[in-house]
């Protein structure tokens, strides 16, 4: 399994993502894909959709990508890189091509929950072999902070603004990772920002696998979340210890919560230094949509475990 | 604190996004289903603010042609409705156009154009979707576009559009850009805004046939929910609304979509003349290109050129007649637009050798410079001799 003194050796061997990109300074986005990248030994193409790292990664004429990269429209990323692996895959065939190569689709969640599901879901279900990485910030942050449908419950966004129609989105948020889970794919996790030894274990463990994998992993951004610029970590931490984003993993069909926190916070830890949910703790109403978003977090997480318990055969 | 005014009216500073929001809303939309994608993003933020304000429905969709879809449903659901987007999801967005042609539901589409193709230039200008407005969509159709130059137009505009949408149940375009949408100027909103009508069935439920066009081709149209019964289908379909598999009744309907619009052109067709009384050579343009062409033409009247400007405000169904009568009295023509040239093939077509055309084109990321068209004029002069 990877750990940071592996993960150093292989950033200073070959920088796949290189520094001077534009995404914000504070931006989770480049620790993670730098993590997914360095965990991957064998060559890698990496295809994204447009969004934040897309746009920040690519300007003309620099580029941060030290690895075949190519970028898909908004909806089609899953798609494009199902051509470009069973290309390889023909070339393979013919003998034109021996070495292994492993594909990576660095998607947000605009482009994966939204107008990226329909060809996420039809690449599931070919079984193409690649990694799928959900750079969940859990909005349309590129364009400006609009609601997705990884927004979470009550969160004030420029497209569900809170005021006194609405108390922000009125919508509970997709659950992606159960999603692909339920097209029976060899692996799928969830994982954070806060816990890069876990992603990197996590994408070794995907890599393992022949056929679609893929791993959902929350991103903070400061921008939409409206939390302070230098907080990426210790919010997304606070994610996972509320158990507002459970770590864990289905491998084969196999559920394992990766980390159980041994006191499992209040989900106004999470929600109280973030501008989007600041409205909620102004009034009556918004007081009982926290109660009801810790409502929520808790059956979410129970059934976790018992999935857990269950398909371990306990 | 007395409660803000839910319409606007009176004089406001604001950008060429919002007065279209604004605009659709002095227009009695009350419905509006979107995606986000820069740089239209501000009519949709402005809505889901100021639509639930009046009781009216913003819906975010999962994608563009979801947002369209919606835009349908809502219309034959019985309320004004319309979507915005820009280039690519515009290119989603055509299917469902088609639907709405087919229909012939009433609803307004607003594109605020970018540099393409693809995802181009996100956050800079563009002209380059005037043919796909055009032809979009698969199939023989006709549609109204409506290219505003300011913020003040694209209210205006977008006001209008409904208003024609409704008169001939056709799905009307808004085919602003991103100069004109992030352009923040003057809007100036009237007390009162006229909302037009939905024509209703004047027969009873028992004798009503929902395809059966009044004579001027458009036909009168019940919603879900009014009594009346209603089979709506983008397959060719008779006037019962049943689905026809024959080529008599596919030639029959088509015809009838194109022609309940292409008869009424003084109905829509709107544009500006400047200086072309005594003009040698006229500048064609339309949008945010206009108004630097304008500029053109006051550097060229200088330096003593006679020159005017012909401004397109409709741009589809292309004004013929317009052009034709400029074209019959100039020297010479000067097209003006964000693309390599799509609206100066019609300018062509119609001209028809009367006078020489000359392009001055740029395929997207800013507006022109006067001093650009000034050259072309220049050319166009030295080619006419």
């Amino acid at each position: 399994m990877p750990n940071v003194k592996v993960l150093a050796k292989r950033q200073e061997a070959q920088v796949r993502f290189t520094a001077g990109h534009s995404l914000c300074a504070g931006c989770a986005e480049s620790m993670i894909v730098r993590t997914v990248l360095n965990s991957i030994e064998a060559p890698v193409v990496v295809a994204s959709p447009t969004g934040c790292l897309e746009v920040s990664t690519s300007r003309y004429p620099t580029s941060a990508w030290n690895v075949p990269w190519i970028h898909s429209a908004f909806e089609n990323a899953a798609a494009t890189i199902a051509g470009v692996e069973a290309a390889y895959r023909a070339l393979v065939r013919k003998g034109k091509i021996k070495k292994k190569i492993r594909f990576v689709v660095f998607g947000g969640d605009g482009g994966t929950y939204d107008i990226g599901l329909q060809a996420l879901s039809g690449a599931l279900e070919r079984g193409h072999d690649f990694l799928y990485v959900v750079l969940n910030n859990e909005a349309y942050m590129n364009t400006g902070v609009q609601r997705s449908s990884a927004t979470p419950r009550g969160a004030s966004a420029t497209t569900s603004p809170a005021g006194k129609a609405i108390p922000g989105k009125p919508q509970d948020r997709k659950n992606l990772t159960e999603i692909v889970a339920a097209h029976g794919v060899p692996y799928v996790a969830q994982a954070s920002v806060s816990n890069l030894i876990d992603l990197a274990n996590k994408v070794e463990r995907a890599m393992s696998y022949q056929g679609p994998k893929l791993i959902n992993v929350l991103s903070t951004c400061f921008l939409g979340w409206r939390t302070r610029r230098d907080s990426a970590v210790t919010m997304a931490k606070l994610a996972v210890d509320t158990c507002y984003w459970p770590l864990y993993e289905v491998v084969e069909g196999v559920y394992k919560v990766n980390y159980k926190p041994k006191e499992k916070l209040p989900i106004e830890e999470w929600l109280k230094p973030q501008g989007r949910f600041r409205h909620l703790f102004k009034s009556e109403e918004g007081k009982k949509l926290i109660a009801e978003l810790q409502a929520a977090v808790d059956r979410h997480w129970e059934e976790l475990l018992r999935k857990e318990r269950c398909t371990q055969g306990e | 604190m007395p409660p803000k005014p839910v319409t606007l009216s009176g004089v406001h500073f604001m950008n060429g996004d919002e007065a279209v929001a604004e605009g659709a809303i002095a227009a009695g939309c009350t419905f509006f289903a979107a995606y986000p994608i820069t740089p239209q993003s501000e009519i949709a933020e402005r809505m889901a603010r100021r639509l639930p304000q009046i009781g009216g429905m913003f819906i975010q969709m999962e994608d563009e042609l979801a947002a369209m879809a919606a835009v349908v449903g809502a219309a034959w659901g019985g309320v004004k409705a319309m979507t915005a987007t820009s280039g690519p999801g515009f290119s989603l967005m055509m299917e469902n156009l088609g639907l709405a042609i087919m229909t012939e539901t009433p609803c307004v589409l607003a594109n605020v154009q970018r540099g393409a193709p693809s995802t181009g230039l996100p956050t800079l200008v563009g002209q380059g979707d005037m043919m796909q407005a055009r032809w979009g969509s698969h199939g023989h159709y006709e549609i109204i576009a409506l290219a505003p130059a300011s913020p003040q137009e694209a209210f205006d505009l977008t006001v209008k559009a409904f208003a024609l949408s409704e008169r001939f149940r056709v799905p009307v375009l808004v085919m602003t850009d991103e100069v004109v949408g992030h352009m923040y100027e003057r809007v100036e909103i009237p007390e009162e805004v006229p909302i037009a009508p939905r024509r209703k069935p004047q027969v009873p439920p028992e004798e009503f046939l929902p395809y059966k066009p009044d004579e001027d081709l458009v036909p009168p149209m019940a919603c879900a929910g009014e009594g009346y019964r209603i089979h709506v289908t983008g397959l060719t379909h008779d006037e019962r609304g049943y689905p026809a598999m024959d080529a008599e009744a596919h030639d029959r309907l088509v015809r009838r979509l194109v022609e309940k619009i292409l008869r009424y052109r003084e109905e829509y067709t709107f544009w500006e003349e400047v200086g072309l009384e005594d003009a040698e050579v006229a500048i064609v343009s339309y949008g945010i290109s206009a108004r630097v062409a304008h500029g053109a033409m006051e550097l060229a009247r200088k330096k003593g050129l006679k020159v005017g400007l012909l401004r397109l405000i409709t741009c589809w169904p292309f004004p013929d007649e317009i052009v034709r009568k400029v074209a019959e009295k100039v020297a010479g023509l000067v097209v003006v637009e964000i693309n390599l040239g799509q609206i100066a093939r019609e300018v062509e077509r119609v001209a028809c050798g009367r006078a020489p055309v000359v392009g001055v084109y740029h395929a997207g990321g800013r507006i022109h410079t006067p001093e650009e068209v000034l050259s072309g004029i220049e050319e166009v002069l030295k080619d006419a001799g």
